[in-house]
């Protein structure tokens, strides 16, 4: 059975959806301390989950990002394991520099907690690997430093060598081309604002994030 | 001209944003005793009289920049 680690920080509070999430679709979900060093050999993935690590404290996700597990996960990284990091796991993922940009406060400064439509600009190898590009799908949002940010050459390169992940249909929050998601270069870490794993029944309003979790096992 | 308005929690108050990013700085093996975290804001104003500004700076950071029960401000010409 794959093995996908998902990390907890003080401060995690979408931990447990995760592993969920991970049971949900048949993997094995393994815990990642973040005081603790891993191995990442036996890793099909690792998950960064979202909720508010070290508190926000000085910048959203700037202390976990300087944390002993994130040296592990650079190393898986570059290791080329399929790194997924959702919403403070995303700002986590920038801070670290595994990905490009930062994610800084929403243009109308609040906390945005709704659902939102998202069209798949380039297609992540891994999670959701089943989706087309074009596709057009609505998953949950719930941040209030969401608003992603890089300049404007920087963002022309990343855009350029299609990095850019997933798109806001209509732009909650003022990020620069309108980004929801982004990869690295090698497609290997993606980082997402919005929720799959708060989409994946019926009751929770919609399924359509189960097949970001599914194509890990397929 | 430019006056900068510098707020500090008070030392009696638990700092734990500093205490935290201590945490992180000792951690990772920096040298540091202590650290404490607070703000900074910019303040411009249309005049080039430098004890008027500061006195409107005063005023503001009285009025809302800062919690007298639980920080301190200091003011400085930019």
């Amino acid at each position: 059975m794959k093995k996908i680690g998902v990390v907890r920080f003080l401060g995690t509070n979408c931990d447990r959806d995760i592993w969920q999430a991970v049971e949900g679709v048949g993997a094995r979900p393994q815990w990642l301390w973040y005081e603790d060093r891993f191995e990442f050999s036996d890793l099909a993935g690792i998950v960064v989950p979202g909720g508010f690590s070290y508190g926000d404290y000085l910048r959203a996700g700037a202390l976990a990002a300087k944390s002993p597990v994130m040296e592990s996960i650079r190393e898986a990284a570059e290791g080329g394991v399929p790194i997924l990091g959702i919403c403070n796991g995303f700002q986590i993922l920038c801070e670290s520099g595994l990905l490009p940009g930062a994610l800084v406060q929403n243009e109308n400064l609040r906390f945005i907690d709704r659902w939102e439509g998202l069209t798949l600009e380039n297609a992540n190898p891994h999670w959701g690997s089943g989706l087309k590009s074009g596709a057009r799908i609505d998953l949950p949002i719930a941040h209030g430093e969401g608003r992603f940010y890089l300049q404007p050459d920087e963002l022309k390169k990343v855009e350029d060598s299609e990095q850019v992940w997933w798109r806001y249909q209509a732009n909650p929050n003022g990020s620069l081309g309108d980004v929801a998601g982004i990869m690295n270069k090698e497609k290997n870490v993606a980082g997402l604002m919005p929720h799959p794993e708060r989409a994946l029944f019926d009751w929770m309003g919609g399924v359509q994030g189960l097949s970001f979790f599914q194509s890990m096992v397929s | 001209m430019k006056i900068g308005v510098k707020i500090m929690p008070r030392d009696v108050v638990l700092d734990t944003q500093g205490r935290t990013v201590l945490g992180t700085l000792v951690r990772s093996g920096r040298n540091v005793e202590n650290c404490r975290v607070g703000r900074f804001v910019e303040l411009e104003f249309d005049t080039s009289d430098e004890k008027q500004a500061l006195d409107q700076a005063k005023e503001m950071a009285e009025f809302v920049l800062h919690n007298p029960l639980t920080e301190q401000f200091s003011l400085e010409v930019l």
